[in-house]
């Protein structure tokens, strides 16, 4: 347990993001391996691993390829790194600091489900990132670890780089297929799942960025190797992003099951100016809240599902006690309110009406039926919406009215925020 | 303002290299951009013409996504994120900060056509450096008033990113006459 780099071992190698220096600290011995071995066998190894998707479902990865119909071809893979879920910067990190090995991990995702194109879909606000992949397909291409008839082995695959352009909705898999068929990008109906019709209606593996980076180190050290890391339903590590009130925010990858008290106190630094913690919230804007009760849970997606939150894409935001949580989820529901495509009525006017319900209680407006309302409003779009964002955006707020009620009363009875002068001394 | 050449065979380009000419709908639509630096009808109508699309399929794509620009811009553009990790970190104070040193108001260019400020902003990704903005599609981190200061101070004085500026630069100052040297008193 406690920090375990895995896929940030050699992060501190000068100059990692140029080829040679990867290929000196083991770079693309996986794929190497990998293409020596059968696809199948591939798909069976990660399936053993326990490997599961780190973009925030918790999907085991193996299962997911093998859902790929027989037979049917092409088949595409499409690499998830449209990091948008507020609090989560893993993906940027991964890619800034190795973009080979993300380009490695799908290279030996495209060779085991059988794809000879796959698809980066990287969010249209990281252009520096985006330039570090393009320079690294490049390379790699040049070095004929990508092209036709890799390293003599008889086999063809090409990478296009496909940059977003400002839309959280695109981090959902369908949504993010529509986008990159050059449409709006708006959810489609699940089933039929990407597995079955994806990409141009053909089967299609959505992987986020960690879960591919994972991928090389698996395949060169073995599935118990990676199972003996972490819990027995959460193999490996995570990189969690922590922000908010810390004295040191950053990424740190830890083994799944470390508590979280040792993320926030230890590598962290504890809460910033010697205050005490309020709240913590797991997994990124979508997730509920945590209390300091909870800090002894594991980091672990079944541990945290069963505190009552989940561990979503691995953030992890501290909020000490000058925080106001009435103005820490109203600038959630602002973001779903913004973020949302307006495809479906529970999610479009759900998130505008919550927000204008926050601005209220923000702005000393609310009258005492309103948390009710609130609740009743975020009833309606749970399991309402078409895809889970919509459902998501009412998770936060919610748990935040079960544990902090008493703050929502006071500021209706206050007529207003009662933190916002101290908040404002807190970041003079 | 036609595309040039060199834009229109990127967009060609792109078109052959998808497996549908569709999904050259949005890198055509970021060459347009990095070459005049919005995107305008005229320009989604060439995007139409090269991919052999109607020119309404481009234009509803381009609307659903917040970064095309539809008219032009200073040549720089700022915004500041505000979700809830860089809001527990000061960004509220460090907008308002950005704000009145630039003197405009949402969407508003500086009167020497140096900056845009958009508006605030949703998560950009840099958390674990909040309160942060963006300038240019590039990150500030660990924001300060100092460090505010210094940044449009030094783009007041840059070209812009994207490759057709809108607003010219500043003509340069006149030469100041050399001061004359002042005696400086020793302290022994």
């Amino acid at each position: 347990m406690g920090v375990k780099p895995l896929l940030t071992k050699d992060f501190a190698t000068e100059n990692l993001e140029q080829l040679a220096v990867y290929e000196r600290t083991g770079g693309y011995t996986g794929f190497k391996k990998a293409l020596e071995t059968q696809p199948d066998a591939l798909v069976e190894l990660v399936k053993a691993s326990g490997l599961r998707g780190r973009g925030g479902a918790g999907f085991p990865t193996g299962n997911k390829w093998s859902f790929l119909p027989k037979g049917m071809y092409p088949r595409y893979l499409v690499c998830n790194a449209d990091e948008s879920e507020p609090g989560c910067f893993k993906d940027r990190y991964l890619i800034e600091e190795s973009p080979h090995q993300v380009l490695e991990g799908i290279l030996i995702a495209s060779y085991a489900i059988g794809c000879n194109l796959a698809f980066i879909y990287i969010r249209g606000e990281y252009l520096p990132q985006t330039e570090a992949l393009e320079r690294a397909i490049e390379e790699a291409r040049q070095a004929g670890y990508l092209g036709k008839n890799v390293l003599g082995k008889g086999y063809d695959i090409d990478v296009i780089l496909h940059r977003g352009a400002g839309a959280y909705i695109c981090g959902e898999e369908t949504a993010m297929l529509t986008s990159l068929e050059g449409y709006r990008g708006e959810p489609r109906l699940k089933p039929p799942f990407p597995a079955v019709k994806g990409l141009y209606g053909k089967p299609t593996v959505v992987n986020n960025v960690e879960t591919v980076c994972n991928l090389p180190h698996i395949v060169l050290n073995g599935a118990d190797w990676f199972k003996a890391m972490g819990t027995p339903t959460g193999a490996g590590t995570r990189l969690w992003c922590m922000s908010g009130h810390v004295n040191r925010p950053g990424n740190y990858e830890m083994e799944n099951g470390t508590p979280i008290r040792e993320l926030i106190e230890e590598h962290g630094g504890g809460v910033w100016k010697n205050r005490k913690l309020k709240a913590f919230q797991p997994g990124g804007a979508s997730m509920m809240v945590l209390l300091p009760q909870h800090l002894d849970v594991g980091l672990d997606f079944d541990a945290i599902a069963k505190a009552g939150s989940l561990a979503g894409a691995g953030a992890m935001v501290v909020m000490d006690e000058t925080t106001c949580m009435v103005d820490a989820a109203r600038r959630y529901v602002k973001f779903f309110e913004h973020e949302s495509c307006g495809k479906c009525t529970p999610c479009r006017e759900g998130t505008f009406w919550m927000a204008n319900l926050f601005d209220r209680f923000e702005g000393g407006d609310a009258k005492p039926g309103d948390i009710d309302l609130l609740l009743d409003i975020g009833y309606n779009i749970d399991g309402r919406s078409f895809c889970p964002l919509g459902d998501a955006s009412t998770w936060f707020p919610r748990s935040v009215i079960k544990f902090f009620r008493d703050e929502f009363q006071e500021h209706i009875s206050e007529k207003g925020c009662p933190f916002k002068k101290s908040v404002q001394e807190a970041v003079a | 303002m036609p595309l040039a050449n060199s834009t229109v065979t990127h967009i060609q380009e792109l078109a052959a290299r998808y497996p549908s000419k569709q999904s050259a709908i949005i890198p055509a639509l970021w060459a347009v951009q990095h070459e005049q630096g919005y995107v305008t009808d005229a320009a989604m109508g060439e995007i139409a013409q090269h991919l052999g699309l109607p020119p309404s399929l481009i234009e509803a794509t381009a609307s659903f996504y917040s970064m095309f620009l539809t008219r032009p811009e200073g040549r720089h553009d700022m915004v500041i994120c505000v979700n809830a990790p860089c809001m527990l970190r000061g960004a509220d104070e460090m907008a308002g900060y950005l704000k009145r040193q630039l003197g405009v108001r949402d969407g508003q260019t500086t009167a020497d056509g140096a900056i845009t400020w958009h508006s605030t902003i949703e998560c950009l990704g840099a958390c674990g450096g909040a309160p942060m903005m963006q300038v240019d599609h590039r990150f500030e981190e660990n924001l300060t008033p100092e460090r505010i200061d210094a940044i449009i101070e030094r783009l007041r004085k840059e070209p812009a990113a994207h490759g057709a500026p809108q607003h010219p630069l500043p003509e340069p100052a006149p030469a100041k006459k050399p001061a004359r040297p002042r005696a400086r008193k020793t302290e022994n």
